[in-house]
């Protein structure tokens, strides 16, 4: 996995609640068998006018106009705004890969769906946590400037709106870390080898049919 | 110290904890099945890892899998998307290659997940289980800690047999009473959510309790615990009794034997003791609750079947306000029009949700002697596993929805999330027993309307919402 120290980057805000993983990703781009490649077909039901499936060539879909990734001004962007509850529904990790693929590092909103959050550590996306009147404030910059960019620092931290504002955000130290160094997940845990193996031990004493 | 039981079941599974506050967990069988589990095993192959138990892992294809009987017969290579047919035959070459047991598309118990692990008796009380499918909370209405995980857990417990996790809070959702006549499990759930909210459980873990939960059957505590989800809840629990126990008894994968006799002795404890803190206490009378309709796009959208249509006008909170506006746009309905006013093109009666026996008969006694609406273009019943069909079809009632005018289908996911060719068209209106009411999830511009089996039955057979109180019932089970 990719680390994510420091980042910063175009925004884009996406002003509205409950984004499902469903929208961020339709059901038939889950039939790939490879992690890579979503981006193009992220958020495809509101980025494109016509019905998408698997395969087809993006570069010639008729696009929306109206939906906010496709302003000329949000292209390239980094960093996504988002409302309450983002990520809710179902445990596609595809709704991150499809997020990362695009080319956002992070994702700044009230609050998460408990997987999806979980889901986008282990694929070098930070979800920030920010209080809905910081939202606020965010959302009406980056609405009301061209090129607004925030300036991300996991290691303090902080997100840097550009007139120099510093606001914090809280992060779980054992999520920061594996991001930080980009470690892989697995790898840590089979540091644990002997706890594991002397777990398994005392729970077959305990639970012999689960182990017959 | 007092405990609930996800405390409980929680000691029971903590391997490490961790100076950072996180903790290793144990997980004792984890499910698999086509869709997140290929980029599991690629990483596993990558890494050159080899799986930590690989027997406490058990397969099964059902998101992709066609539900018409013709492309069925054909088994595999009936998959006519040649992009579901590779994975699926991925699912297939990975349980070969890693030892796995898996229950193919031909295999009669083939199934949802949800509904395989359960009938199985692979989910049993006290277990830790996860599956990459968000609705793993399904199980613990066996008194299992049961989650969803991302396709990198799934890696991780298959390398590992373990979860870094940290712990939830304990939620407390009780409902005491007596459920009315033809309010079933499905609208409970409901009218959970639609007074929590869907994110009214996140980070926390719900216990479900209460007189009128345990009244309910083994299927229609999976109803619940399944839809725990849509509540923003990761897990959902109910505590074990006689009637968890009497259910598992004798399945393929349940202990035999000496086993047997231990196993029940410790399954005995799992339940909150007396006293123990919940964070959050949620209680709901069960006289209050009537047949639920979903009206709007998420699962909280939902009001009795004998309710109108909210309006936006008369909600302060802008951000409820714009989503009110949003969904009534999307589902194309009038503010305060009657529940029952709406129409419905079309009809799905399966999902993890509601597809097990009890909701096949639940339906067919709503349709039994009676006939589709000519109006509803399409009414299928798709059970959730070849076992539940193959005991569906014993009982009639297979029958009983052909001659309504119902299509019988073959076990698997189906239209809940329209993978494979089961859909929705623009603009339909769906009742549907699934969990999940989002823009497009039946199809691109479909309306889902989420209720239960019978109430769904009723759709079918007025053409629009009906409440199935005001419906004579015909009873299927032995004259009573
Ligand atoms: S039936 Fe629907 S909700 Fe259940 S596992 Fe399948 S797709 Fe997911």
């Amino acid at each position: 996995m990719e680390a994510f120290t420091q980042h910063q980057g175009l925004v884009v805000p996406l002003d509205r609640a409950n984004v499902d993983t469903d929208a961020i990703i339709p059901k038939q781009f889950l039939k790939s068998i490879k992690r890579s490649g979503f981006g193009p077909n992220l958020f495809d039901e509101w980025r494109y006018m016509d019905h998408g499936e698997p395969g087809m060539d993006n570069s010639k879909r008729p696009v929306n106009p109206d939906f906010i990734l496709n302003f000329p001004r949000y292209e390239g962007a980094s960093v996504l705004l988002a409302r309450e509850n983002f990520g809710c529904g179902s445990s596609r990790e595809h709704a991150p890969w499809a997020l990362e693929d695009y080319g956002f590092k992070a994702v700044i909103a009230p609050s998460y769906a408990d997987i999806f959050f979980n889901n986008c550590f282990k694929n070098g996306i930070l979800p920030i946590v920010l209080d809905n009147k910081t939202m606020d404030v965010l959302f009406e910059e980056a609405e009301s400037t061209e090129g607004y960019q925030l300036a991300i620092d996991l290691d303090k931290q902080t997100v840097t709106r550009p007139n120099g504002e510093v606001i914090s955000f809280e992060v779980e130290p054992d999520r920061k870390h594996s991001l930080y160094n980009g470690l892989d997940d697995i790898g840590i845990t089979l540091q644990q080898e002997q706890s594991i193996t002397d777990y398994e031990e005392a729970r077959k004493q305990r639970a012999p049919w689960l182990f017959s | 110290m007092a405990k609930t039981l996800y405390d409980k079941l929680w000691d029971d599974h903590l391997v490490a904890e961790n100076p950072d506050g996180s903790a290793l967990i144990y997980i004792d069988r984890q499910l698999l099945h086509e869709v997140t589990s290929p980029q599991a095993f690629e990483g596993l192959k990558i890494a050159g890892r080899k799986p930590r138990r690989i027997e406490a892992n058990l397969a099964t294809p059902d998101h992709n899998v066609p539900t018409t009987n013709n492309e069925r017969e054909q088994g595999i290579s009936g998959i006519a998307d040649p992009i579901s047919l590779i994975q699926v035959k991925t699912l297939d070459e990975n349980c070969d290659e890693f030892g796995v047991t898996q229950f193919n598309i031909d295999d009669i118990r083939q199934g949802i997940v949800h509904v395989v692990g359960p009938e199985q008796g692979y989910t049993l009380p006290g277990l830790t289980m996860v599956c990459g499918d968000s609705h793993t909370a399904t199980h613990g209405a066996f008194g299992a800690m049961a989650f969803g995980v991302g396709t990198s857990e799934v890696e991780h417990v298959l390398a590992t047999q373990c979860l870094r996790q940290k712990k939830m809070k304990n939620m407390l959702v009780k409902v005491d009473g007596k459920l009315g006549y033809g309010v079933t499990a499905k609208d409970v759930v409901l009218a959970v959510i639609g007074e929590i909210g869907t994110a009214g459980g996140n980070g926390h873990a719900i216990e479900f309790a209460g007189t009128a939960i345990e009244e309910l059957s083994m299927e229609g505590r999976m109803t619940i615990c399944n839809m725990a989800i849509e509540a923003g809840a990761r897990v959902g629990l109910v505590a074990v009794d006689d009637k968890t126990i009497e259910y598992v008894k004798g399945r393929p994968f349940a202990p035999q034997k000496e086993h047997w006799d231990m196993a029940v002795k410790a399954w005995n404890d799992l339940h909150t003791d007396e006293g123990a803190h919940f964070d959050t206490i949620v209680e709901l009378k069960a006289e209050d609750i009537a047949p639920q309709v979903t009206w709007g796009t998420s699962p909280e959208m939902v009001k009795p079947v004998t309710g109108s249509i909210p309006n936006p006008l008369s909600e302060d909170n802008p951000v409820k306000k714009e989503g009110i506006e949003r969904a009534l746009e999307y589902m194309d309905l009038k503010a305060d029009s009657a529940i029952s006013s709406i129409p419905v093109d079309k009809v799905f009666i399966g999902s993890c949700t509601n597809s097990r026996i009890e909701d096949m008969r639940e339906a067919a006694e709503v349709a039994k002697g009676r006939k589709v609406a000519a109006s509803v273009k399409q009414a299928m019943v798709v059970p959730g596993s070849g076992l539940v069909k193959e005991q569906a079809e014993a009982e009639g009632l297979d029958k009983i929805f052909v001659e309504a005018g119902f299509e019988w289908r073959e076990p698997g996911c189906s239209m809940c999330l329209a993978m494979n060719a089961d859909r929705l068209e623009p603009g339909e209106h769906c009742a549907s027993t699934s969990n999940r009411n989002f823009e497009g999830r039946q199809g691109q511009g479909g309306r889902t309307h989420l209720v239960s089996p019978a109430m769904a039955a009723a759709a079918a057979v007025y053409g629009h919402f009906t409440d199935v109180r005001d419906i004579e019932i015909s009873s299927l089970r032995g004259g009573a």
